[in-house]
């Protein structure tokens, strides 16, 4: 029997809580068996930020974050043989590289071998007809800002295989940040599907750092959760046969039991026996959760079927403006002046598309964009609200106008409006397509 | 009125989570006993959920069921308003929405009272 791998996730999006990797890699060194830390921190959106980041500053566009979620256990890692396993290269995994060159440098440790995986930025002109025509009429004119490919494990697995301490990638699936490493330790087949779909959700369950320990679950009175605000990172065991045991971080706060891996298990999951990633189509169907010990939770039963030929690729393009803007009203008739605030904006920006409006502490997130919800809510009594306008338009000087209005109010609108704030923001359109995998090969590069 | 059932938000009976991809919600209903699960199955279905986001317009209400999870999948298609590139909601993630599922009314008889979370949540039987 192969020793087991513990994978512990120390990050699950791009800015999570610095101090989380500590405590992490503490409880990996007590475990007998391979370790590997992986940070996961590109959201849909992150990569495209990330571009733009790099457009302005050629050695930026990784993980802004990057140096302080690393330094506290980078001696640790490299002096004990935790692998570190990350796609907080973004939009330029090599500056990413050579900031962590020079950071263990700073640190006075050995040179690290840190491996770069690449091929997942397709923006450039050796795709741009595959991507035009994968895009189809909807790309037609636009400006596109990024470009890029889920690609998959295999890379990853390989720069393990060649002694790589530290894995740096850019867009990758995230469950793939953790089947890439279990592939490399129990030399699974790229076929092996059950073992990898068991991997890609044990993946599925870190990539969120916290939201399986408690993170983003309590609930006072039905779900309560111990020291939340010293919650804890989760560390997944896995098996030769692609079981495993998720727990947490020793001395943290948070929990892990049947419900809080329940939850994260279904966390932006569709089709829970299709489960697509560039790996394996995961099938939880049939999968069990089993509590085996205090916060330690067991998933098993998940299968797996043939990986999908096709690879996502999201892409990014400037699209128009977000203007936002707020005020708060209080004490007696809050509520009605807020409404009225609100029909005074309604009048004034008539021309500039619809407007959405929220009374905080009324009706707010729940509502739609069009205004049914709020529209549906007799008008009340409510001594303390904000109310929120947000529009988009394509014309920033159109945009513009909002905050302007938002803030006349202070003159022009009902009594006692205080605390404007407002805020134009250029916004990311978005589109996805499917590119043939053979077509977005994974680059990889150990670099010493 | 039958005395012997019990109406409590579906929150006494289960969570769940809400995430989203693009214009796509999806907000799981995990039932916090096995023997809630049959009830829940049962009430919440694809079109309760449908009726309770009818304000958000959805093309679609998918339900998957995972009777070994005692858990269920609900997908909303087009329930974002376009989804968080957008969305001029403050929330435009629609993280909060499982929240507008939690409350739905859900009739439980009374001897599965103490499986409940909070059973003091009741509502006036109807």
């Amino acid at each position: 029997m192969p020793l087991p791998l513990h994978v512990g996730c120390a990050a699950g999006f791009s800015g999570d809580r610095v101090d989380a990797a500590r405590p992490v890699v503490d409880t990996l060194l007590q475990r007998d068996g391979a370790a590997v830390l992986i940070f996961e921190t590109l959201a849909e959106r992150t990569l495209a930020l990330a571009q733009l980041a790099r457009q302005a500053d050629p050695e930026a566009g990784y993980e802004p974050l990057l140096v302080e979620m690393v330094r506290p256990v980078l001696a640790d890692c490299l002096a004990h043989r935790i692998r570190i396993v990350s796609n907080f290269g973004a939009a330029n995994p090599r500056a990413a590289a050579r900031r962590l060159f020079a950071l263990a440098a700073e640190l006075g440790l050995r040179r690290p071998r840190i491996a770069v995986v690449e091929g997942d930025d397709v923006a450039g002109p050796a795709h741009e007809a595959l991507l035009r025509e994968a895009l189809g009429a909807p790309a037609r004119g636009l400006a596109i800002a990024s470009a890029n490919a889920y690609l998959g494990a295999e890379a990853i697995a390989e720069a393990l295989r060649q002694g790589a301490d530290i894995v740096v990638t850019g867009r990758v699936a995230d469950p793939s940040l953790t089947v890439g490493p279990a592939m490399a330790h129990f030399g699974w087949a790229a076929d092996d599907w059950d073992r990898l779909a068991g991997a890609t959700m044990a993946g599925h369950l870190l990539e969120c750092g916290a939201q399986v320990c408690g993170g983003y679950y309590a609930d006072p009175g039905f779900k309560d959760v111990p020291d939340l605000a010293h919650v804890g990172y989760p560390i997944a065991t896995l098996d030769a046969d692609g079981g495993c045991v998720i727990g947490k971080a020793r001395d943290t706060g948070g929990c892990v039991d049947e419900h809080t891996v329940k939850e994260q298990l279904l966390y932006e999951l569709h089709d829970p026996r299709a489960y697509l990633t560039p790996d394996v189509v995961a099938d939880i169907g049939d999968a069990v959760v089993q509590p085996v010990g205090r916060d330690e939770v067991r998933l098993a039963g998940v299968r797996g079927h043939p990986r999908p030929q096709m690879l996502k690729v999201n892409v990014f393009h400037p699209h128009g403006w977000l203007a936002e803007g707020e005020i708060s009203y209080a004490g007696r008739g809050a509520e009605a002046r807020a409404r009225l605030a609100a029909e005074v904006l309604r009048a004034r920006l008539a021309d500039a598309g619809p407007l959405r409006v929220d009374l905080v502490g009324v009706a707010s997130v729940f509502g739609d964009d069009a205004g049914r919800w709020l529209q549906a809510q007799p008008a009340g009594d409510a001594r303390d609200v904000r109310l929120r306008v947000a529009l988009n338009h394509l014309d920033k000087r159109m945009a513009e106008r909002l905050p302007r209005e938002v803030t006349a109010l202070y003159t022009c609108g009902p009594a006692g409006g205080g605390g404007v704030r407002t805020a134009l923001r250029q916004r990311l359109g978005t589109l996805s397509c499917v590119v043939p995998r053979e077509r977005v090969p994974a680059r990889l590069e150990i670099l010493q | 009125m039958k005395p012997d059932i019990l109406i409590v938000p579906l929150q006494c009976a289960a969570h769940g989570r809400t995430g989203d991809k693009g214009d796509r919600s999806n907000i799981s209903v995990i039932a916090w006993h096995p023997e809630l699960y049959p009830l829940v199955v049962e009430q919440v279905t694809q079109e309760a959920v449908a009726r309770r986001f009818a304000h958000r317009s959805p093309v679609r209400v998918t339900r998957h069921l995972l009777p070994r999870l005692h858990a269920m999948n609900f997908v909303l298609d087009g329930v974002l308003d376009g989804g968080v590139n957008d969305a001029l909601n403050l929330d435009s993630h629609g993280k909060a929405l499982s929240f507008l599922l939690l409350d739905l009314p859900l009739a439980v008889p009374a001897a599965l009272r103490p499986l409940l979370k909070n059973p003091t949540l009741l509502e006036t039987p109807r």
